[in-house]
C-alpha cells in the first residue's frame, strides 16, 4: 500500500509525519516498510532517519547531440521542440541542454538522422536502510551479516537472526536534483520507480505545492495524507492541495498540525467539505524543539507513537487491507 | 531600482510572513508574489485585483476519435517500422516518453461510444506537451491545442501595487508563470519610477525558484534553526552563488533553539555571508497571521509592539541599507 504525504504550504510537517508514521510502523514491526523521499529539492528525511546508504545512481535525461558533418541547416528540429531547446542557425542546429525535457523529438523528426542523444545528469536517486532497533542501521547491517538477507529482500520484512520479533528495518530511497538543474519530476519518478509492487506499506515524502513535482509523487498512491496547520496559510494552501489529490483521484485525508496555535477555520473548512481529519498534534515547544533538533518524535514522546497508530488505523479502515495479508487470508 | 527575493530553501520558514512586513514598512514598491504554486501573499496584503489576465503558457495533446483509427490497427509508416522506431499498440503511444498515452501509465484506453474501436486516451496530467505524437500520428488525429493554466493579475494594496497569480491545480509552466509575474512587476516598477520590487519566492530550489532569482538584485534567505531549515539553506546559498546573486540571511524563530542558531550564523560567517537579522518566534506573528495583517502593521495588536516586530523593522532597515549601495 502506497500513502503519499503532502501538503500545499511547505513547513506544515510534512516529513515530521512521514517520518514518524514509518516508525512507529516499523517499531510495531507487522510489515514492511519503505520509505521514499520524493521532495527532491530539498530532501529532508535523511536528517531524521540517518539510514545508511548503500548505492547512488545518477538520473539523466536523454539531451540531443548534432552530428555537425550530417546537418543540412533545414530547422526542422527547432520547430519540433516544444521548449526552444534547440535552434537552427545557418546551417547548424545548436542546443541548450538545460532547456530540454528529452521528449526525443528532434532525433526522430530530423531528416538527416543527424541528431543522437547523450544522457545529462539531473540528480541522483540514493538507496539504502534505515534500523529501528538499536543504534541506526546496526540491526539492518547485523542481519544481513547473519544471511537473512534472502528472506529479507524477498519478503521485504528484515528478520533479525536469532529473534522471533521484528527487529524491522525501512528500506530507504531518496532522490536530490541537482542545484541549478530546473527538472525535480523526473528524479522524483526516478525514486518512485525504485519501489515495484508493495507487499507492505511505502511512505512517500512529497514536495510542497500542487505542479508537476508533487503530481509524480502523489498520483498512484493507495491514499494521501494531506498536513497542515490551523492558520490561513495553511487553510488556503490545504484547499489548493485539496483539489489536487481530488484530480487524481486518491483518497486522503487531514492532519492539521500545531493545532492551537492558529484558529478553527481548517477543522470548519474539513468538516464544511466532509474531509476526515486523522490526527490533531498539538503544538508544543518541546516537539518543535526535538524537530529542530533532527529528534525522532515517536521514540522522544511515546503519546506520539499511539498518535502515529491511531493515524494509521484510520487510514487502514479507508485503504483497506495490505497486499500481504490480502494474500494471507487467501 | 533594486529587485530583492526572498527565498527559504525549504517552506514554513517565515518567507510570506517577512514579506508582509516589508510591504509595510519599504516606500515606493512593488510586490510580487512568485510562489504562483501556492500563493499566500494576498491573505495578509488583502489585495483589491485590478486586471485579471489569463496564462496560457503549454499546450496539451488532444485525440480527435473520429480520425483514430485505434490501437489494433495503428502502425507508423513502414521506413519507421523497420528503423524499429514504432512497433505495436499505436504510434502516438510508442513516440510518447512521459506514459501519458496507453497502455502504459495512468492513460490505458478507453472505448468510445459510437466507434468500432477502442482509442487511445491521453493523460492530460501526464502529457509534457512537447508534440511529437501529434507530429509522429500518421493519421492526423492529434492536435496540440493550448491549455488554461492559471491567471496572474495586477492589484492595488494599502501598500502599493501588487502581482499575483494563481498556477492550476496539477499544472505545469510554474518557471514561466513566475517570469510573467515579475516582467508585470518591473514594468509597473519603471512606469511608475518605483524603487523597489519585493518578490516572495517559492520554496525549493526548482523551477521557480531558478526562474525567480534570474537577475534580481538582492536574495534575502529566510531560514529557521532546524536541521532541514539548515540544510535547505545552504542549498539555496549555493543556487544563489550559482546564478552570482548577491545574498544575505535572516534566521527567524532563532530561538527555538539557540545553539542550532549558533550554527548557522557560523556555517554563514564561514561563507562570507551576512546575518542581517534574528527574528524571535512570537505567538503574535500567528495571532496577526489570524486576522490578516502583517505583523508590523499599525494596529496589527492592542498591545505595544511585539519583539518579532520589533526586530523585522531591524532587518528591513539593515537590508534598505544593503540595497542603497
Amino acid at each position: 500500500m502506497i500513502v503519499s504525504v503532502a501538503s500545499g504550504k511547505g513547513g506544515t510537517g510534512k516529513t515530521t509525519v512521514a517520518v514518524n508514521l514509518a516508525l512507529a510502523l516499523a517499531l510495531e514491526g507487522t510489515t514492511s516498510v519503505d520509505f521514499l523521499d520524493c521532495d527532491v529539492e530539498e530532501p529532508n528525511a535523511h536528517l531524521f532517519l540517518h539510514p545508511v546508504l548503500e548505492t547512488s545512481e545518477p538520473v539523466t535525461l536523454p539531451v540531443p547531440v548534432v552530428d555537425e558533418s550530417k546537418c543540412s541547416g533545414c530547422g526542422i528540429c527547432a520547430d519540433v521542440c516544444a521548449f526552444h531547446a534547440i535552434l537552427s542557425f545557418g546551417n547548424r542546429a545548436i542546443t541548450f541542454p538545460e532547456l530540454c525535457h528529452g521528449c526525443g523529438g528532434c532525433v526522430r523528426f530530423c531528416p538527416e538522422g543527424a541528431i543522437s542523444e547523450a544522457p545529462r545528469e539531473i540528480g541522483v536517486v540514493e538507496t539504502g536502510w534505515v534500523s529501528c532497533v538499536g543504534a541506526p542501521a546496526v540491526a539492518a547491517r547485523a542481519a544481513e551479516a547473519a544471511g537473512s538477507v534472502g528472506i529479507a529482500r524477498s519478503s521485504g520484512l528484515l528478520v533479525s537472526a536469532g529473534s522471533t520479533a521484528a527487529a524491522q528495518a525501512i528500506r530507504f530511497v531518496q532522490g536530490r536534483v541537482d542545484i541549478g538543474a530546473a527538472l525535480a519530476p523526473p528524479v522524483a519518478k526516478a525514486v518512485r520507480g525504485k519501489v515495484g509492487p508493495a507487499n507492505g506499506v511505502v511512505i512517500i515524502d512529497s514536495p510542497p505545492g500542487t505542479s508537476c513535482p508533487v503530481v509524480a509523487s502523489v498520483e498512484g498512491s493507495d491514499y494521501c495524507i494531506l498536513v497542515t496547520e490551523p492558520t490561513p496559510f495553511g487553510l488556503n494552501d490545504l484547499t489548493l492541495a485539496v483539489d489536487m489529490v481530488r484530480e487524481l483521484a486518491v483518497p486522503f485525508g487531514v492532519v492539521i498540525n500545531r493545532a492551537g496555535l492558529g484558529d478553527a477555520r481548517v477543522t470548519a473548512y474539513c468538516r464544511q467539505e466532509n474531509i476526515p481529519v486523522l490526527l490533531e498534534i498539538p503544538f508544543d515547544r518541546r516537539f518543535a524543539t526535538s524537530y529542530a533538533r533532527g529528534g525522532q518524535l515517536v521514540r522522544d514522546f511515546p503519546e506520539l507513537e499511539e498518535s502515529m497508530r491511531g493515524l494509521w488505523r484510520q487510514i487502514r479502515t479507508v485503504a483497506g487491507p495490505l497486499p500481504e495479508e490480502a494474500e494471507m487470508a487467501r | 531600482m533594486k529587485e530583492l527575493l526572498v527565498i527559504s530553501g525549504k517552506g514554513g520558514t517565515g518567507k510570506t510572513s517577512i514579506v508582509g512586513s516589508f510591504a509595510v514598512l519599504a516606500d515606493n514598491k512593488v510586490l510580487a508574489d512568485c510562489d504562483v504554486d501556492a500563493a499566500d501573499l494576498h491573505l495578509l496584503l488583502s489585495p483589491t485585483v485590478r486586471k485579471t489576465n489569463e496564462f496560457r503558457a503549454s499546450r496539451q495533446a488532444v485525440l480527435d476519435p473520429a480520425r483514430c483509427i485505434g490501437p489494433e490497427e495503428c502502425v507508423g509508416p513502414a521506413e519507421c517500422v523497420d528503423a524499429g522506431q514504432c512497433s505495436a499498440w499505436a504510434v502516438c503511444a510508442e513516440v510518447c516518453r512521459f506514459e501519458a498515452i496507453g497502455p502504459a501509465g495512468r492513460a490505458g484506453s478507453a472505448a468510445r461510444a459510437g466507434l468500432p474501436h477502442i482509442v487511445p486516451r491521453i493523460d492530460p496530467i501526464s502529457c509534457e506537451g512537447c508534440g511529437v505524437c501529434a507530429r509522429a500520428c500518421p493519421h492526423g488525429a492529434i492536435s496540440m491545442e493550448e491549455v488554461l493554466s492559471g491567471h496572474w493579475f495586477v492589484s492595488d494594496t494599502a501598500y502599493g501595487p501588487m502581482v499575483h497569480a494563481r498556477l492550476g491545480v496539477a499544472q505545469e509552466n510554474s518557471g514561466k508563470l513566475v517570469t510573467q509575474v515579475r516582467r508585470e512587476a518591473r514594468s509597473i516598477a519603471e512606469s511608475q519610477s518605483l524603487d523597489y520590487i519585493i518578490t516572495d519566492g517559492p520554496p525549493g530550489i526548482g523551477c521557480p525558484v531558478i526562474s525567480s532569482m534570474s537577475g534580481v538584485d538582492f536574495a534575502l534567505i529566510v531560514t529557521e534553526p532546524t536541521v532541514a531549515g539548515a540544510h535547505d539553506m545552504q542549498r539555496a546559498v549555493e543556487l544563489a552563488r550559482h546564478f552570482g546573486v548577491k545574498t544575505t540571511v535572516c534566521i527567524n524563530k532563532y530561538d527555538l533553539d539557540e545553539a542550532g542558531s549558533e550554527q548557522l550564523e557560523e556555517y554563514c560567517s564561514s561563507q562570507g555571508i551576512q546575518v542581517a537579522g534574528k527574528v524571535p518566534f512570537d505567538e503574535e506573528v500567528v495571532s496577526a497571521l489570524v486576522r490578516g495583517v502583517p505583523v508590523v502593521a499599525r494596529g496589527s495588536s492592542h498591545h505595544a509592539e511585539g519583539k518579532a516586530a520589533q526586530a523585522i523593522r531591524r532587518l528591513w532597515s539593515s537590508i534598505e541599507s544593503e540595497l542603497a549601495d
